[in-house]
């Protein structure tokens, strides 16, 4: 009995030890989350202001604000998804609505999977090579905004895919038994049931856009260029570049620091709204989008 | 007829649909096709900057000079012909811009037309001299002899050890040490975040309750949105002084600082994939293992881990190849010193922060930017072959599954 009682005694411990220890790494990891948001939020807080956000870059960026950043990063969100999005939902419907099992689709599927796996530099040489050179669209809005676009546009895929999924199929039998065709049924029924889940991706596709940096170091981004583009041929600055070059290559890398942790501020400010907005999205609509 | 015209109209539609699902297989094509046209273009070219040539005296016994021994001798640690091989006889090193030291304006001409007439005289009377000298300088009356070049091979491509894209006058592009670098940085980012990954997947799945795990779920997606240059920040603020002072280095910047940010980076991916892998585990073994008297933890050690390691490989080699592309982290911390690294402590150069660092500099078309692409090509590559293997192994699982 006693050997028993022991041996059962030994188990638990193990088990408590082991549970503590696995609740105590998850904690650290939520640990370094908190440790990197709230360092960039309160050295970020100081720098930020009405006039650091709406202000031009002054004295090699060592003073002024990030107001040509923000825009040139509006410009790129809204570019790449002017392209990525319509692409991206009627390749999602194709795939999740029309395509039958088979070779084509399981090949389409494995292709934004690679797509998806590419890295963004890779993307940035093939942004080069194609849009600025072959194409001859130079470092402009054009170029970077396609670049993003296709970066972006396994995201919208899968996330469309997801909620297009999620549409019962017993809506779609439901519509063709009242005699609806196959496009009045996507049109009519499928993609209002899933535009909630649809936003959601697209608001997900959207951070990932506006933090990227590699795809456009030589499709779009200038270094410093005080005044605001007048059309999709121009340069524009952008918010994740800006940090790249104010917090490695500036002139007067301590005299910017300040405008360095405001530009990061602002960025993870844009990643924690897009990321609540999607959370709210979901749990309002009470759905599931799986993320990436 | 209007049934006909409706009709129409659906076909049409779904034409739209099937070439939108095909831009992704389209654009992953050109990619390849863009890269590789670019970058192959290495291949054709010697190391010698375009136009120029090297030549030596033509009683010179040298018969070859390797991009290396080029390297050295214009950098004067080879000061002697003997040490390639040939006579007892000192180099003279001789640059174009040099020609004023040894010629009058007048000798060289109102339009330099006689600068042939010149280097080929200089050339044919001092025995060591080697000359940096634009090709279309040689003509058929010139005195010295023009040393062949050998193209760059893929092999020796792969296998350099050296790095210096710029030398003059001839590019040392062997990508052996920072094809090193990066698999090292990225081997050593998911040493450091496997176990914390893994330990946080069997947490939310197993042990942890409905509430924290809702609570957590949010959070590790937050950590998978931060942008790589905030990262990259981060690690440059944060990590990199941090281990300058506690391992008391000159500088912070070293492979260790990018394993790290690397590794808290690859954390999301880890912890997603492993959590979905361990959740597949199926209720009915779990239950048999706790109706044999197993607890908890010797279930979810002896039968879950098991049972999901195949999904947690997947997540470690996910893992390794978003590791091995990422950019601009890496970039901002490990310092850019293209050498093999021998410690962790010392500053390494991953092949994405090379073409991030260096392709704003190189001149379209030249050697440099096509070395560059090639460069691409191999992380292209790289990543592919993680993304394959990774499809692999969740193949092969669905089917044993079944």
């Amino acid at each position: 009995m006693a050997e028993g009682e022991k041996i059962s005694s030994n188990k638990m411990l193990k088990q408590a030890i082991a549970f503590n220890l696995f609740r105590i790494l998850s904690f650290s990891v939520v640990a370094i989350l908190i440790i990197i948001l709230s360092f960039i939020t309160i050295k970020g807080f100081r720098a930020i202001s009405w006039e650091f956000l709406t202000a031009m870059p002054e004295d090699g960026m060592t003073k002024g604000g990030i107001y040509p950043a923000i825009i040139g990063t509006f410009y790129l969100i809204a570019g790449s998804m002017l392209f990525a999005f319509p692409i991206g939902v009627l390749s999602a419907i194709y795939i999740n609505e029309y395509a039958k099992d088979g070779f084509f689709k399981r090949f389409v599927k494995l292709m934004t999977n690679n797509l998806a796996g590419i890295p963004s530099i890779v993307f940035g040489l093939f942004g080069m090579s194609l849009f600025v050179n072959t194409l001859g669209f130079g470092d402009s809005i054009l170029a970077g905004s396609l670049t993003l676009g296709l970066l972006t546009l396994p995201v919208v895929i899968r996330t469309t895919e997801e909620a297009l999924k999620a549409v019962d199929h017993s809506f779609r039998l439901g519509s063709y038994a009242l005699g609806a065709t196959k496009l009045q049924t996507i049109r009519r029924v499928v993609l209002p049931m899933s535009l909630p889940n649809i936003i959601t991706g697209l608001i997900l596709s959207i951070g990932r856009v506006s933090g990227e940096t590699a795809p456009i170091l030589f499709t779009v981004a200038a270094y410093f260029l005080p005044k605001l583009p007048t059309s999709i041929f121009d340069q524009v600055m952008a918010l994740p570049y800006h940090l790249y070059v104010i917090s490695t290559s500036g002139t007067n890398i301590e005299e910017s620091r300040p405008i360095a942790y405001g530009t990061a501020l602002v960025l993870i400010a844009i990643v924690l709204i897009v990321n609540l907005l999607a959370n709210g999205l979901r749990r309002y609509f009470g759905n599931k989008v799986k993320m990436n | 007829m209007k049934r006909f015209f409706r009709r129409f109209i659906e076909k049409f539609i779904e034409g739209i649909f099937f070439l939108s699902s095909s831009v992704t297989t389209l654009t992953v094509l050109l990619i390849v096709v863009f890269l590789f046209r670019e970058g192959m273009g290495v291949f054709n070219k010697t190391p010698i900057e375009e136009g120029f040539a090297i030549a030596l005296n033509k009683n010179n016994s040298v018969k070859e000079i390797s991009s290396l021994d080029m390297k050295n001798i214009f950098d004067q640690n080879i000061t002697n012909w003997k040490t390639l091989g040939g006579n007892n006889d000192s180099i003279i090193l001789f640059r174009i811009d040099d020609i004023s030291n040894y010629f009058t304006d007048e000798q060289l001409g109102d339009s330099l037309q006689y600068v042939p007439k010149c280097i080929s005289s200089l050339v044919d009377s001092l025995t060591g001299i080697i000359a940096f000298i634009p090709e279309k300088y040689i003509d058929k009356h010139f005195a010295g002899r023009k040393l062949p070049m050998d193209k760059i091979s893929v092999g020796k491509f792969l296998s350099g050890k050296e790095w210096f894209p710029t030398a003059q006058p001839a590019s040392q592009l062997g990508v052996l040490p920072l094809i090193l670098g990066t698999l090292w940085v990225s081997l050593m980012a998911i040493l450091i975040a496997l176990p914390l990954g893994l330990a946080t997947a069997i947490y939310m799945a197993e042990i942890a309750s409905e509430k924290v795990r809702r609570i957590l779920k949010p959070l590790i997606e937050l950590l998978a949105g931060i942008p790589s240059v905030v990262y990259g920040f981060f690690g440059l603020i944060v990590i990199v002084p941090l281990i300058q002072k506690v391992f008391d280095l000159p500088v912070g910047e070293t492979g260790l600082a990018g394993s790290i940010v690397l590794g808290i980076m690859a954390l999301p991916t880890i912890i997603t994939i492993s959590e979905d892998a361990i959740r597949t585990t199926p209720r009915a073994m779990k239950e048999a293992s706790l109706a044999l008297g197993a607890n908890k933890w010797q279930t979810i050690a002896r039968v879950i881990i098991p049972y999901s390691m195949s999904g947690i490989t997947a997540a470690a080699i996910l893992g390794i190849g978003r590791a091995i592309g990422e950019t601009m982290a890496v970039l901002m911390v490990t310092g850019n010193a293209a050498v093999i690294p021998h410690t962790i402590l010392e500053p390494v150069r991953t092949i994405p922060a090379t073409i991030a660092a260096e392709l704003g500099e190189a001149p379209q078309g030249g050697l440099h930017y096509e070395a560059l692409f090639a460069l691409g090509c191999i992380l292209f590559i790289l990543t592919m072959a993680t993304n394959l293997l990774v499809e692999y192994i969740s193949k092969k699982r669905k089917y044993n599954k079944q």
